[in-house]
């Protein structure tokens, strides 16, 4: 029966590209859920060598498809969600649509328990808890709460692979049994200078006291302990230390794990990336590939749509950095700011369901770390004006920022201003739309082609 | 001119960008000429009421909002109520709001509040009350729209205390009787958060105007500023509440 509700699922996708309505990355398992509510469960029997799932507030996109690059390094190739549709229906699709007899998927956090209880996963890598879409998700407790849970009622079945660093995540190693390891930065040149605004673990998870940060490197995520109860940091047995950051072109890194040293050259930009690909190592070690083979894999990696992506329009190098939340906004921001001024940017801010209607995270960003550096800057989006506004009050020069809520007249106004570099930082949905755009005018292929 | 004002627990009351509020606030003071001090108040600190003109206290998690429900009676009780019956501006959004009240049950337990105003708040089965929200305010004798977002598992019902304003779209404080917050002599609590002052120019100026009056004794008449993108971003989060 689930063979032919599949097929019935793959057909509609097959409809859905052919007339132009869009990805069809999440429709064949819309359908497929609704004719048998335990899709998931019966194709995920199939997945005899053994699923992971990784989630996070950020990074799952990046971290899935690191991991899916070392896997394909030692010639592994799993049903992976790789259009970064993480929903159940967007891992029912991936079920529906691939074959494969080991399964790699990037799960929403909220919908983590219920896919890990119905795929039975062997490794589970929870990369961080940012605050994120509050109109959603409510509360990183929550849900670091509900992950809580979910390891405890999986201890002695799945391997967990935590951040050491974020203590939300860290704490999920006190359920999850024996079978967990942990990775983590252990650099202290790399520590922030202070605590950025958006800070989203200040109580010990174990007595309520607040925690003491000897040095954070990405939002939260750093050195802590507690001062009341004793509660460390556990120690990171895959870490990185002797780090450079590169600005857009990447970093390096040694990389330290029971297997010795290696030197990561990593493509991708930012410290956040970085912590992306310990996720990627340290799961994949646990998974059977050596960390030697998974730095070289990594060495050789592209970026994933959208996250970090470069295209080239005419005369202007176009750089595409999502941004969706403060944690991750700073992280661009960060990164941004040890490229050459005068920066040109495009800012998309869009309020939908996927974006988040509540656009208040912009607010909680650090923009005014570029207020100095900043070209000419082009604002669009359902909420365009907002952004202006907050960049107006970030020190941004007002003479040198437009409003344009139209999308296609933004880009082609920014493409036109903009010197020989143009940074495109939109929301999830502005992402999607720009994308489409590109597609269009020929700029660059349909994104699930890629 | 100068403007104090207290931040009350700026480290836990600040889950909805409540910096942004404040951040508007100094930006609007300075360029105005008006000298612009914060102060942060922490758990365990006091503070003389009679230092500061305006109070601002953002919205948290659960756990942090238990510990400050505690904080606040053990340390800055008397403070508050001092503040407020002496004219002092204040501004409590969302938790901060909640914490006003006289008690905020939750899962079985109540916790106590400020008891500054008789309102309570109960958190009720049923759905958070999420979403873009707009609500119709007379302050000085000229009626306004306020534009924000609002994201609430509480419900809150006033006893005697008068409202902020009445909903136009959106919940309000309870999705039921049509209130949105509460205002008492110079104080407001509102669940509109987003921040709510970058999306109305207008009471972050009422705000700075009341809070000069407490300090020098008179009510300035503030500068107009250009703001062409305040009143922009204004529109768009009132069509945002339009929309639903």
């Amino acid at each position: 029966m689930i063979k032919a509700k599949a097929s019935v699922a793959r057909m509609v996708g097959r409809l859905s590209r052919a007339t132009g309505k869009g990805g069809g990355t999440t429709l064949p398992g819309r359908v497929l859920l609704k004719l048998d509510a335990n899709a998931i469960d019966k194709l995920g029997a199939r997945l005899t060598d053994g699923t992971t799932l990784i989630s996070a507030t950020n990074g799952k996109t990046t971290t899935a498809s690191m991991l899916a690059t070392v896997l394909a390094g030692a010639g592994r190739h799993p049903v992976h969600n790789r259009a970064g549709s993480n929903m159940t229906w967007g891992v029912a699709t991936a079920l529906t649509e691939q074959r494969g007899s080991e399964g790699l998927f990037e799960v929403d956090e909220a919908w983590l328990p219920e896919v890990a209880d119905r795929l039975g996963p062997r490794a589970i890598l929870l990369g961080n808890l940012f605050r994120d879409q509050l109109d959603r998700y409510g509360e990183t407790e929550a849900l670091a709460d509900a992950w809580a849970g979910l390891a405890a009622r999986r201890a002695g079945r799945t391997s967990f692979i935590l951040n050491s660093d974020d203590p939300l995540i860290a704490d999920i190693g006190n359920s999850s049994g024996p079978d967990t390891i942990y990775f983590g930065i252990e650099d202290e040149a790399q520590a922030l200078t202070e605590l950025q605004h958006a800070f989203d673990a200040k109580l010990c998870r174990n007595c309520g006291h607040e925690l003491t940060y000897d040095r954070a490197f990405v939002g939260h995520l750093g050195h802590y302990h507690c001062e009341s109860c004793g509660m460390r940091r556990p120690r990171p047995e895959i870490s990185a230390t002797g780090i450079t950051l590169k600005g857009m072109s990447g970093l390096t890194a040694t990389i330290n794990s029971p297997e010795g040293s290696v030197e990561l050259d990593l493509p991708l930009p930012g410290l956040y990336n970085l912590y992306n690909a310990l996720g990627a190592i340290a799961t994949a070690r646990q998974i059977g590939v050596p960390v030697s083979e998974s730095v070289r894999s990594l060495a050789g990696m592209k970026a994933v749509f959208g996250r970090v992506e470069r295209i080239r329009i005419g005369e202007v190098d176009l750089s595409i950095l999502l941004v969706k939340n403060p944690a991750g906004a700073n992280e661009v921001i960060r990164t941004l700011s040890l490229e050459p001024a005068p920066i040109d940017l495009w800012i998309a801010l869009n309020d939908r369901i996927a974006d988040g209607r509540d656009v208040s995270w912009i607010w909680d960003a650090d923009f005014e770390m570029l207020a100095d550096r900043v070209g000419r800057v082009t604002c669009t989006g359902t909420r365009a004006s907002e952004m202006a506004l907050r960049l107006k009050y970030a020190g941004w020069p007002t003479d040198r920022t437009e409003v344009i809520e139209d999308p296609e007249a933004a880009i082609d106004r920014a493409l036109a201003q903009s010197g020989e570099q143009l940074f495109a930082l939109p929301t999830y949905t502005a992402l999607l739309d720009l994308r489409k755009l590109l597609a269009d005018r020929g700029d660059t292929e349909k994104y699930w082609e890629g | 001119m100068k403007l104090r004002l207290l931040s009350l627990y700026p480290d836990q009351m600040n889950i909805y960008a409540d910096r942004g509020n404040i951040l508007f606030l100094q930006h609007r003071c300075e360029w105005r000429g008006i000298e612009f001090e914060v102060t942060r108040c922490g758990p365990g600190q006091r503070f003389d009421p009679a230092n500061y003109d305006l109070l601002y206290m953002g919205g948290g998690q659960d756990r942090d909002q238990k510990a400050v429900a505690r904080d606040l009676i053990e340390t800055k009780q008397a403070s508050m109520r001092a503040a407020k019956d002496g004219g002092v501006a204040v501004l409590a959004v969302c938790g901060g709001y909640q914490l006003l009240g006289e008690s905020y049950e939750l899962e079985g337990e109540t916790i106590a509040g400020l008891g500054l105003v008789d309102l309570k708040t109960i958190r009720e089965p049923g759905p958070r009350l999420i979403g873009p929200v707009s609500i119709s305010v007379n302050l000085d004798g000229e009626e306004k729209v306020l534009a924000g977002f609002e994201n609430h598992g509480g419900r809150t019902r006033l006893g005697q205390a008068s409202p902020l304003g009445k909903v136009i779209h959106g919940h309000g404080n309870n999705g039921e009787d049509g209130f949105e917050g509460v205002r008492e002599d110079n104080l407001i609590g509102t669940y509109l958060h987003g921040p709510l002052l970058p999306k109305n120019a207008w009471l972050a100026d009422h705000l700075i105007a009341t809070g000069l009056e407490h300090h020098h004794g008179e009510r300035p008449e503030l500068e107009p500023l250009e703001d062409s993108l305040e009143t922009a971003a204004h529109e768009a989060a009132l069509k945002a509440a339009r929309k639903g």
